[in-house]
């Protein structure tokens, strides 16, 4: 698949270099068996971060680095900058830019190539721009530091989509929005016509539309100046987009790679094929399904495959032994598997769902009618007007800002200020929980965004699922202690969960924890807040199946918050779209996400990065 | 495509003539409250002096109380008004300058304190400038070269002469240098009344280096934590993959934003140079306000005490605010917010 | 309530670090020293034995002070009182400081702006001055230099706890108790408190060093304990004029205050350091110094 490289030398002259035409089949970069430690420390052993990471990326190629938290994605990133964080070092291998190991050079020589050769794109620009600097500071710096005109920090602005540079070089950074930040990264990145950049996840955290107009201007820079690009992202479909090849991470490994299209259509490792069932898809109705388990961390890695323990197509060998990269493919497909050609050849990763259950009955649990909400003089919501049945799922999809955690707030209680009415189970609502009946407090339960700051962290899980039950009925010690259980296993977590401390769970787990805390009472109405925003991929596959379980087990009716659209193909009967505080559209999943009859939910449609499926 | 709901990119800062003054709306509300402060801090003074049990004519005058001295002193006092009337006369007193006579040698208050602010103004600010300069120095070099030899040394260096008291500093300091180890400053200053404290710059130097001693490992502490905090963040690991050299990382990028939470520190410490003149003033006998309040308490002379105390608190209020305004003017995302 | 007791596993962890065993074992020296030292004096501390500043001698272990005391038997005796009203003065001003920072960062609006402007007056004097102020007017009674320094502590732990305790309540999982109808008291009490240990027992420790050097100070100053009580402070004052003479009356009542206050501080960051990974924050460079500097005003 490679040619062996040949030593090109880096020229003064970063424009003519990145224009010429490279040599055919020359990588630009040319990762080999990178491996990364933990820094020694006492009492600790050495653990490995991540090992055997080989890859290669071809001038005007983008190479997606895809991995779910803890799989060492941001780590091998830095590393491809020679850079490693506290705490961490080299532990081998070598990271080749037109054939010169980065890995290799003194520090001083290191800092002459980055932000040259090889460029990086962070993944928070507001915390990666020094807050005190102006912009235009910050950008000239580039210019300062490795000679250039400054002059072409106009040009360069523009080039990233800014096309008024001159209050933008004025401003500090806070004062920009964050699409703006991140086309500032952009252009830091690019003003000296890089031959490798590398892009942490970029987009995260940017709304959808924002996200597109980055990804375009991204993909048109690197094929104009010949860039080659390692993309990293645990967004599958992002990646699905813009990358021409992808390399899959998993606890520090590299178990697949291959050309982008083959690996998301057919893939050869079981964990991706996991992945892809656990991805939700805006074209049709797919079964979400996550995996049972968790990565296992630096230090407490297995000595066989690393993901046999949660693997279906695990052998007895699997657990002997790391596997070795097979080529199932003329292509360059490779997976870490000893079965990939088997995996490789079954047909389809995605199952449609069934269709879904009509709602109990005609009579609406929760109606919102004609709410409005102003802060002083600015209106976050307008004339909102959205109905619940029973067992059945409501979606509301806004950009942040748009008022839909406000909305959310105001069902729940923690909102007063706010015109309208909310009627819930045929009574209306009082604005706030001061003033609603216990009953009313009881059948409205509500799960937040952040699984970290949801669970109060001196208590036990316990006592935390515990709290509500002990407030709303008086029960004695064992029925309490069996409705707490039967709470913990309705969301499939173990009895012996009760004992645990938030801290030593993972996120996935919090939010089931908060999850039983909100149903251990009961409820009628579950109102969800962007609940698997901040957790990977299969974790909020597992959720989404659990949650639709629970509500066709218990008849629930689900006000799901969310901003991102294929998931709410997944999950909900009808969806509200929300914008600016007004209700755009309104109506069932399949008619307003196939058929949206207003220009806003059209042009959300349309950013939304799709896979290529068939 | 729709019009009505475009996301509006807001581009960069407001316009010239919208733009608020954060900088000048900071100091006149600072100003105000640390107006109204002070007057709440004269009516504890004054209460605390001239209301509280036990008569505070008696209190002065102690076992020579005869009735007729007492009445006399009562009036001079005027303990005989209701409490509201005295209170009031005093303040209008004080505005025009006029703090009363001392109880203990009958000069004007505001003649003995006013000489007194100079000298001891000359301690505070020699202190001030000098351990800022130092701890911020240690401090930045100590973050630089975190978790080296001369990291560890100077950490637990600090950590131990925080603990220390003055006193403690100052008596160490007189053994070493002045009375038995060497013998190269004076112990104890003499100097004559009315002359400047610079005229005898070996007599400033044990007091400085006190106060110096016990000022630094505050700023040096606050501005390596800082720093580290600073070298830590995003900013700079972005500013490293920019490829900007270390100074400049270090100098540029880095620096700047650790000042921020050490100009607090550095405020504070200038307070707590205030009250640090007490004791040393009083150990090396320098004639400053610290030395004076001593005495005052010591003869229960209640219009200096007053005074004193006052001038005190006044300075505590306009080094809170001048702390105030200077933070907000390092720190461009508290004074320019995005509207 | 939780029922992991977690200021004692915070206090296991700190003593089984380098700084908290040498803090704990400095400071812990002294107060035995303190504590037990009136058993163990040879002579009483009023007693003359022999002549001012005399030299270290078999009658008198560390020489004569000012008056020609023991100057070990005034060491032995002098530390007690010191420690007991620290202790007290400590108790009683972050107690009541916690309280008025729980308060005012729970109710928020008038009641937090009141507690505020309070606070702010009683910091406009230095510790030192404002327990002179007082003194002055009632003089040198023990209660009141007791009462003096809690009151001037109470404003910086209420600042901290304030802090503190704003940053928990706007976090999740109070809202959820909110959300039930659950009153804001026993949300305090059962949510808000036991967040708040850790830094409460920092606080104890710095103030306790704070206490320590302001009574000493006032002491030093002869507005402590009268003469002719022995008392560290007051000896260091009292023994000054025969330093040459005899140094041990000055120096050794200073090497233990010195030992007791740095004993203090260290362990104090020992227990700062070691509360950090119960909350599960990431490792601060120095935490002790959030909190030795006031918390930032609004």
């Amino acid at each position: 698949m490679t040619a062996p490289s040949e030593d090109i030398p880096v020229t003064a002259d970063a424009d003519a270099a990145a224009r010429a035409p490279a040599a055919a089949g020359t990588p630009r970069l040319s990762v080999e068996n990178l491996r990364i430690l933990t820094a020694p420390r006492r009492g600790r052993p050495d653990a490995d971060v991540v090992d055997e990471i080989s890859f290669t990326v071809q001038p005007g190629q983008v190479l997606g680095l895809v991995g779910e938290s803890g799989s060492g994605k941001t780590t091998v990133a830095l590393a491809l900058l020679g850079y490693f964080k506290r705490g961490l070092r080299l532990g081998g291998g070598k990271v080749l830019v037109d054939g010169q190991d980065v890995l290799a050079l003194p520090e001083h020589e290191l800092a002459k190539l980055r932000g040259r050769t090889i460029a990086y794109v962070p993944q928070d620009p507001a915390s990666a721009l020094n807050p005190v600097l102006k912009v235009g500071t910050q950008l000239r710096e580039v210019f300062t530091v490795h000679g250039g005109d400054p002059g072409r920090l106009d040009e360069v602005l523009a080039e990233a989509g800014l096309e008024d540079p001159a209050p933008i070089l004025a401003a500090y950074p806070h004062q920009l929005s964050g699409g703006q930040q991140q086309r500032v990264a952009l252009a830091m990145a690019f003003a000296c016509r890089p031959r490798l950049i590398v892009l942490d996840e970029p987009t995260t955290g940017l709304d959808v539309t924002t996200q597109r107009r980055v990804l375009d201007t991204v993909r048109g820079l690197c094929r104009t100046y010949q860039v080659a690009a390692v993309y990293i992202s645990h967004d599958l479909a992002v990646v699905a987009e813009i990358a021409d090849e992808v390399a899959v991470l998993y606890a520090g490994r590299l178990i697949e790679v291959g050309r982008a299209r083959e690996v998301f259509a057919s893939p050869a490792h079981p964990y991706t094929r996991g992945l892809m069932r656990a991805v939700p898809v805006l074209e049709s109705t797919y079964e979400l399904h996550g995996m049972a388990g968790s990565p296992p961390r630096p230090g407490s890695r297995p000595r066989g495959c690393f993901f046999q323990p949660r693997c279906e197509f695990a052998v007895a060998e699997c657990e002997l032994r790391q596997p070795d990269l097979v080529t199932v493919s003329p292509t360059g497909h490779a997976a870490r598997c000893v079965r990939a050609a088997e995996v490789v050849a079954l047909s389809g990763t995605a199952i449609l769902a069934g269709e879904r259950a009509e709602p109990a009955s005609d009579e609406p649990v929760l109606t919102i009618s004609g709410v409005s909400v102003s802060y002083t003089d600015k209106p976050v919501l307008r004339d909102v007007n959205l109905v619940v049945a029973a067992r059945q799922s409501v979606a509301i999809v806004g950009t942040s800002g748009s008022g839909k955690t406000t909305l959310a707030r105001c069902v729940v209680g923690l909102h007063k200020d706010w015109t309208g009415t909310i009627t819930f189970a045929g009574q209306e609502l009082a604005p706030g929980v001061r003033r609603r009946s216990q009953d009313q407090l009881r059948r409205i339960q509500f799960v937040s965004q952040n699984p970290y700051s949801s669970l109060n962290p001196r208590q036990t899980v316990g006592q935390i699922v515990g709290a509500p039950l002990a407030h709303f009925h008086k029960l004695g010690n064992r029925q309490h202690r069996q409705r707490i259980d039967d709470a913990l296993t309705s969301v499939a977590l173990r009895a012996s969960f009760a004992a645990r401390y938030p801290d030593e769970l993972s996120g996935g787990e919090r939010q089931r924890v908060a999850l039983a805390r909100a149903l251990v009472v009961d409820p009628d109405l579950l109102v969800c807040d962007e609940v698997t925003s901040a957790l990977d991929v299969s974790v909020q596959a597992a959720i989404v199946e659990l949650l639709l379980r629970l509500q066709a087990e218990r008849g629930l009716a689900l006000l799901f918050i969310t901003h991102n659209l294929p998931l709410v193909r997944s999950i909900a009967d009808d969806v509200t779209v929300i914008s600016a505080g007004q209700v755009c559209e309104r109506g069932s999943v399949t008619q307003v996400l196939t058929a949206p009859s207003h220009d806003y939910t059209r042009q959300l449609l349309a950013d939304v990065p799709a896979f290529e499926r068939d | 495509m729709t019009t009505a709901i475009e996301v509006q990119e807001r581009v960069g800062p407001p316009s010239k003539a919208s733009r608020p003054h954060p900088i000048r709306d900071t100091l006149i509300r600072r100003s105000a409250i640390g107006v109204l402060t002070l007057l709440l801090v004269s009516i504890l003074v004054f209460a605390a002096t001239q209301i509280l049990p036990g008569n505070a004519a008696s209190a002065v005058l102690l076992n020579t109380a005869t009735p007729a001295r007492l009445h006399a002193l009562e009036v001079q006092l005027h303990l005989n008004r209701p409490a509201v009337e005295q209170y009031w006369t005093w303040l209008i007193g004080i505005l025009h300058g006029n703090f009363g006579n001392s109880l203990a040698n009958g000069q004007s208050v505001g003649t003995l304190v006013g000489g007194r602010i100079v000298n001891s103004a000359v301690l505070v600010i020699l202190a001030g400038v000098i351990g800022t300069v130092l701890g911020v120095g240690l401090g930045v070099l100590a973050a630089a070269r975190r978790d080296s030899l001369l990291d560890h040394v100077l950490s637990v260096g600090a950590l131990a002469i925080t603990a220390l008291p003055e006193f403690v500093v100052a008596v160490i300091l007189v053994i070493f240098f002045a009375a038995v180890v060497w013998h190269l400053f004076p112990a104890v200053s003499v100097f004559v009344p009315g002359t400047a404290p610079w005229s005898n710059p070996a007599a400033l130097v044990l007091p400085v280096a006190t106060l110096v001693i016990v000022i630094v490992p505050y700023v040096f502490r606050m501005m390596r934590a800082s720093m580290i905090d600073s070298l830590e963040s995003d900013y700079v690991q972005m500013a490293q993959l920019k490829g900007v050299p270390r100074w400049r990382v270090l100098l540029v990028h880095a620096l700047p934003n650790g000042i921020a939470p050490t100009i607090q520190v550095i405020g504070l410490n200038f307070l707590y140079l205030a009250g640090g003149v007490v004791v040393v003033e009083y150990v090396f006998n320098y004639p400053g306000l610290g030395q004076a309040l001593v005495s005052a308490v010591s003869d229960r002379d209640i219009p200096q005490i007053q005074c004193i105390v006052l001038v005190l608190a006044a300075f505590y209020v306009a080094v809170n605010i001048l702390t105030d305004v200077i933070s907000l003017a390092v720190s461009p995302r508290r004074r320019l917010p995005r509207s | 309530m939780a029922r992991r007791p977690e200021a004692f596993a915070v206090l296991g962890r700190a003593v089984r670090t380098p700084r908290g065993a040498v803090g704990l074992a400095i400071g812990g020296a002294v107060v035995l020293v303190a504590v037990i030292g009136p058993a163990l004096a040879p002579y009483s501390s009023t007693e003359f034995v022999t002549k001012p500043f005399a030299r270290a001698s078999a009658v008198a272990l560390l020489g004569g002070d000012t008056l020609g005391r023991d100057v070990l038997s005034r060491t032995l005796d002098g530390g007690w009182e010191l420690l007991l009203m620290a202790a007290v003065a400590t108790a009683l001003g972050v107690a009541a400081g916690a309280l008025i920072g729980v308060v005012a960062a729970y109710f928020g609006g008038w009641i937090d702006n009141v507690l505020m402007r309070a606070v702010d007056v009683i910091l406009a004097f230095p510790q030192l001055v404002f327990a002179l102020l007082l003194v002055s007017i009632l003089g040198p009674k023990i209660w009141l230099i007791v009462l003096a320094v809690a009151i001037s502590h109470a404003p910086q732990v209420a600042r901290v706890t304030r802090a503190a305790s704003l940053d928990i309540t706007e976090r999740d999982f109070v809202k959820a108790m909110q959300i039930l109808g659950i009153p804001g008291r026993r949300i305090i009490r059962r949510d808000v408190l036991p967040n708040l240990t850790s830094v409460l027992m920092v606080e104890v420790g710095l103030r306790l060093t704070y206490s320590i050097l302001v009574i000493a100070g006032l002491s030093f100053l002869g507005f402590g304990l009268q003469p002719p009580a022995a008392s560290w402070g007051l000896m260091i004052n009292e023994n000054r004029v025969g330093l040459i003479a005899n140094p041990w009356g000055v120096l050794m009542p200073a090497i233990l205050i010195a030992l007791l206050t740095i004993g203090v501080n260290t362990f104090t960051d020992a227990v700062a350091r070691a509360s950090l990974g119960v909350g599960g924050r990431s490792t601060e460079p120095d935490p002790l110094v959030g909190l030795a500097v006031e918390g930032v005003s609004a």
